[in-house]
């Protein structure tokens, strides 16, 4: 039987994995794929919970969390394409249109 | 050891994959480990009796979403090649390290085998995975259910309108 802890431990390394992906890349596209890094991250910890529990809740929440995510890659693509019409490139810090 | 060692292939296979997806320059091979990443939690799934999930998150994450970032990263023809540190932010470095600071404080000072009291089964008898995730879904969580459908519908329409562009506007 793996302990809990194990999990809440992975999901953490995950977690920090992609969190550290998103700080330091310059490529928006793959900004996006270290988000769903993170969502997996916690996709892993609410199964793990749920199995510990013996309660259907989490697996349910990981439904809602696929939902979201599937959402948020549909319009996360969609501005990335326009904004690359705009500006013909990927690197983040070309993108400094709001900036005051 | 034996009942741990497939929860350390999937873990750690996931883990590698994720450091992939950071460390690679080439936008593709990212997704490509991406595409491991969701193997992997996929196995952890069905380790920790989800076989729903597993099967949901690989037709949903490997299936769909991948296959989306496949194609923008085809269409928008990227070949940023640059080395990956290129030109960071004070900032991004600093924060970086404090996240990572702070998880190895967490493993260093947490113990990995706590004394968790084990919860009893339910006692009556329950469905299947499936068939339990579907009756809950639909009785305890409807109106969440509900304002899911809503949220993919404006995905939808959001994501139509701003990759149509500014030329197809006045065509309808």
């Amino acid at each position: 039987m793996v302990p809990l802890s194990w999990y809440v431990a992975l999901s953490a390394f995950l977690f920090i994995t992609g969190l550290v992906g998103v700080l330091i890349r310059r490529n928006i596209v793959v900004v996006l794929l270290c988000i769903e890094i993170m969502l997996n991250a916690v996709n892993v910890n609410f199964v793990a919970f749920s199995d510990y529990l013996h309660l259907i809740d989490g697996q349910i929440f990981v439904f809602f969390v696929i939902t979201v995510a599937a959402a948020e890659v549909a319009i996360g693509l969609g501005i990335i394409i326009s904004l690359f019409r705009l500006k013909e490139s990927v690197n983040m810090d070309d993108y400094n249109l709001l900036k005051l | 050891m034996m009942q741990q060692l497939p929860f350390i292939y999937f873990g750690g296979m996931a883990l590698v994959c994720a450091l992939l997806v950071v460390i690679s320059r080439v936008a593709i091979y990212s997704a490509m480990a991406l595409l491991g990443m969701f193997v992997h939690v996929a196995g952890l799934f069905i380790i920790l009796d989800a076989p729903f999930l597993a099967g949901v998150q690989l037709l949903v994450y490997a299936g769909a979403i991948l296959v989306l970032y496949l194609f923008v990263v085809m269409l928008l023809n990227v070949h940023s090649r640059g080395t990956m540190l290129q030109r960071q932010t004070p900032w991004a470095i600093i924060l970086s390290l404090l996240a990572v600071g702070e998880l190895g404080y967490l493993v260093l000072t947490s113990h990995f085998y706590p004394k968790l009291p084990a919860i009893p089964h339910p006692t009556v008898p329950t469905l299947g995975n499936t068939e339990t995730i579907g009756m809950v879904l639909y009785t305890q969580y409807l109106f969440p259910f509900e304002v899911a459908s809503v949220v993919l519908l404006i995905a939808l329409v959001g994501a139509i309108v701003m990759a149509r562009g500014r030329s197809g506007v006045r065509q309808g």
